[in-house]
């Protein structure tokens, strides 16, 4: 078997620019199948980062996303005396009402406005999401003007830098701080205070309450209590479901694309590792000759080449791999269908990505090599000799 | 005639590695048509808004709406000649996965603005009477099986509630890139249900549409109208349809970036296929264009015969190509239903085909025509396969 190896490697440094052209092409095509499923997986991890196991978010019945949900005050008071929430170090209840608003905002390189969230923050809104944290400046005073900008926003938007002021809802709003959530969706938001937001908007109603359990098992019990109260008219999720949901149309519609291409481009790539693995065999028949005369049996030969092709295919893949890991210093921001609203995230390479690109190429190689092989071990001893 | 017929030889010589190459070439050309006509498909909002119309909205951003009174001050605007309003209505027909546009807009002068629907006379007076008409396009009628005279009921995500319409008229797009999966019904209908059930939001629109006289004059009635609402509580965004559909398209550029690097990938691929068959065949033959360097042919005869037989190969995939892209795109639509408002394939994408084929077979032969021209006579001859 290692003899065989050697064999094969040696036959493709010998064929050089043969084994390269082939190789290039496999490793481009793992390199967009790894690019798509890149950007899937990091929009998916964003938005499943964003919300936290013990969370619960409330929002109108039927509203898919916290801008078009609607909450009376007086709901909010309701929910918030449910009994399973958590306390706050200083003794409130662990709960936020909170206000989502749209607003145009202007990147740096872009004439065309993104729509960028404002989020209206209570006083437990911060204590409710771990994974922000305030890098520079403070978070905004209660009934102020100001607001905390996300560093993903600050860094790729026009006038966002700490001590700006941006003009929106009749007045203007100073930021006042620059928060990092990591890779989660608030890296990608405004926070102000929802009291003047609510003034500023003339809107009287929040677009969702976000409280955290004492007890996650008490999840189901909750929403029951909730989703049945008549008062009320409004739904609960967990929020890490709520989030994963909202990168669904996304991730499909990503997924879908992805393994379209990944058909046809593979289609192209096994073709392309055909006509040389056919090269192959037609050039060396003599030497295939020579090894069965030496007491190499059908079977081996048969492996020999497509050990020869999978080579090929692998060695491809792993460039193509490569490649495709220097996409994860690369952050791309779309508008998420769903939410109608910009997000920025990072391409991630996850584990599950790396397999399937390796089993992807070793598919190509296997079925590129397979015909070319059998011909080779079909090859009568005599004939083989014989031909020139 | 004698140089077509000894390209053609050559070419098919090795006749299953050319026959794989051109259904390599074959699959790539379809695959760049495909993702050529799904970026148009991005652009088709583009490509069929008019510059005579103008898309005021809230200058915070589009899910804020506007008070319906300003239509009356919209209209005093000179070059004005026709508003009408509506509002991105976003209802779920029975699961979200049957996913078409909807909006609530104001019948007459909406149908008015957009004469690219077309809807027969009669058909057209009866949505507009009934006040729970709606009207739906072509591509949505035949993928639910809609007849006029149907009820539908919409789910609303943005206007809590089921919502029920009766399928007063059908329209077709007066062009291929026409969106034909769009549903429009009364403004005034959502309108009453709202002062019902949250009167605060009632009496607001989404957007307002305008016609204008002179599309010249577009710029200066977008100031004017803006100008009417600055410092209001409500200040207005006046662009044209144009800009204010490249917006959208604007949105979602990462994406569209990703489906244009990969297009650009897909001709680096069949490069690499083709140059790789071109190097091969001019290896094996090496000796027989040594031969005929002997016999004095010069090297233009031999670039000639070169990348004669790889511009056969190339265009041979892109006729099977371009062919295939028209089959395929229908099965491909009628699978998509209407998650694809439009999808045409244009004469560019097609000359585009033409061009990468032409390219590619050219760029392929030029290492392996080099080969065959520098390559000493003697060592050509003396070489073993």
């Amino acid at each position: 078997m290692i003899l065989f190896i050697r064999y094969n490697l040696r036959n493709l440094r010998t064929r050089r620019l043969t084994t390269i052209l082939t190789g290039m092409g496999m490793a481009f095509v793992i390199f967009v199948f790894c690019s798509v499923q890149m950007i899937s997986e990091g929009l998916r991890q964003t938005l499943v980062d964003t919300g936290s196991p013990d969370n619960v978010i409330v929002l109108r019945k039927g509203s898919q996303a916290e801008v078009v949900s609607v909450i009376e005050r007086s709901k909010a008071a309701i929910l918030e005396t449910l009994p399973e929430i958590e306390r706050a170090p200083d003794g409130s209840v662990l709960c936020a009402r909170e206000l989502v608003v749209l607003i145009n905002l202007y990147k740096k390189d872009a004439d065309k406005p993104s729509n960028v969230v404002i989020r209206g923050i209570g006083r437990n809104s911060l204590l409710l999401r771990e994974g922000v944290r305030i890098v520079k400046g403070r978070m905004p005073l209660p009934g102020s003007s100001e607001i905390v900008v996300g560093s993903s926003i600050s860094r790729r938007f026009k006038g966002l830098q700490l001590g700006d002021e941006l003009r929106f809802g009749l007045r203007n709003w100073k930021v006042v701080g620059i928060m990092d959530a990591g890779s989660t969706g608030f890296s990608s938001e405004i926070w102000a205070d929802i009291d003047t937001l609510m003034q500023a908007f003339r809107r009287p109603v929040y677009s969702s309450v976000v409280f955290r359990l004492r007890d996650r098992s008490d999840f189901l019990s909750v929403k029951e209590r909730i989703e049945r109260d008549p008062r009320l008219n409004l739904m609960a999720k967990r929020e890490v479901d709520f989030y994963r949901e909202q990168s669904e149309v996304m991730a499909r519609f990503l997924r879908i694309l992805g393994t379209s291409l990944a058909i046809v481009f593979s289609a192209g790539a096994i073709i392309g590792a055909m006509i040389t693995m056919y090269a192959q065999v037609a050039n060396r028949s003599q030497e295939i000759g020579t090894l069965r005369a030496l007491g190499f049996r059908r079977r081996e030969i048969l492996m020999g080449f497509i050990l020869e092709s999978v080579l090929l295919s692998l060695g491809g893949g792993i460039v193509g791999l490569l490649l495709s890991s220097f996409l994860q210093f690369l952050e791309i921001s779309t508008l998420n269908w769903q939410t109608f609203s910009e997000i920025a995230f990072r391409l991630r390479l996850s584990f599950g990505i790396v397999i399937k690109a390796l089993l992807f190429s070793l598919l190509m190689g296997i079925l590129g090599g397979l015909l070319p092989a059998v011909r080779a071990a079909r090859l009568r001893i005599v004939d083989a000799l014989r031909l020139v | 005639m004698l140089l077509l017929k000894l390209l053609l030889r050559n070419a098919f010589r090795q006749r299953l590695r050319t026959v794989l190459t051109v259904l390599a070439i074959t699959i790539a050309i379809l695959a760049f048509g495909f993702l050529r006509t799904i970026i148009d498909a991005w652009y088709s909002g583009v490509e069929a808004s008019s510059p005579a119309r103008l898309v005021t909205r809230n200058a915070i951003s589009l899910t804020t709406p506007l008070p319906l009174s300003y239509k009356d001050r919209i209209k005093r605007v000179r070059g004005v000649r026709t508003v009408s309003y509506g509002q991105w209505f976003g209802g779920i027909y029975i699961s979200e996965k049957n996913f078409f546009p909807n909006f609530a807009v104001e019948p007459a002068s909406y149908l008015e603005l957009y004469p690219e629907y077309v809807i027969p006379e009669e058909q057209k007076k009866a949505f507009i009477k009934d006040r729970k008409a709606c009207v739906v396009g072509r591509k949505v009628a035949e993928e639910f099986g809609w007849k006029i005279g149907d009820t539908i009921v919409l789910k609303g995500t943005i206007f809590p509630g089921e919502w029920e319409f009766v399928i007063r008229a059908i329209y077709r797009g007066l062009t291929p890139t026409t969106d034909e999966t769009q549903v429009f019904f009364h403004w005034d209908y959502i309108n009453e249900g709202l002062k019902r059930t949250f009167p605060l939001r009632a009496d607001h629109v989404g957007f307002f549409l305008i016609g204008i006289d002179d599309p010249k004059r577009a710029a200066e009635i977008a100031l004017e109208i803006d100008g009417l609402f600055k410092n209001s509580l409500a200040e207005t965004l006046t662009e044209t349809e144009k800009a204010f559909q490249m917006g959208f398209v604007a949105m979602t550029e990462a994406i569209l970036i990703t489906i244009k690097i990969v297009s650009i990938v897909l001709i680096i691929i069949i490069l690499l296929i083709v140059s790789n068959t071109m190097a091969m065949n001019v290896r094996e033959r090496l000796s027989e264009y040594a031969t005929l360097k002997a016999l004095g042919f010069h090297w233009i005869h031999l670039s000639l015969l070169i990348y004669g037989e790889s511009i056969i190969i190339t265009m041979t995939g892109a006729i099977f190509g371009i062919i295939l892209t028209f089959p395929s795109a229908k099965i491909f639509v009628d699978a998509m239903g209407t998650l694809l408002p439009v999808f045409h394939i244009t004469k560019e994408t097609i000359l585009l085909d033409i061009l990468i084929a032409l390219s590619v077979g050219i760029s392929s032969g030029i290492a392996p025509s080099l080969k065959a021209i520098n390559v000493p006579v003697q060592s050509a001859l003396t070489r073993v396969g």
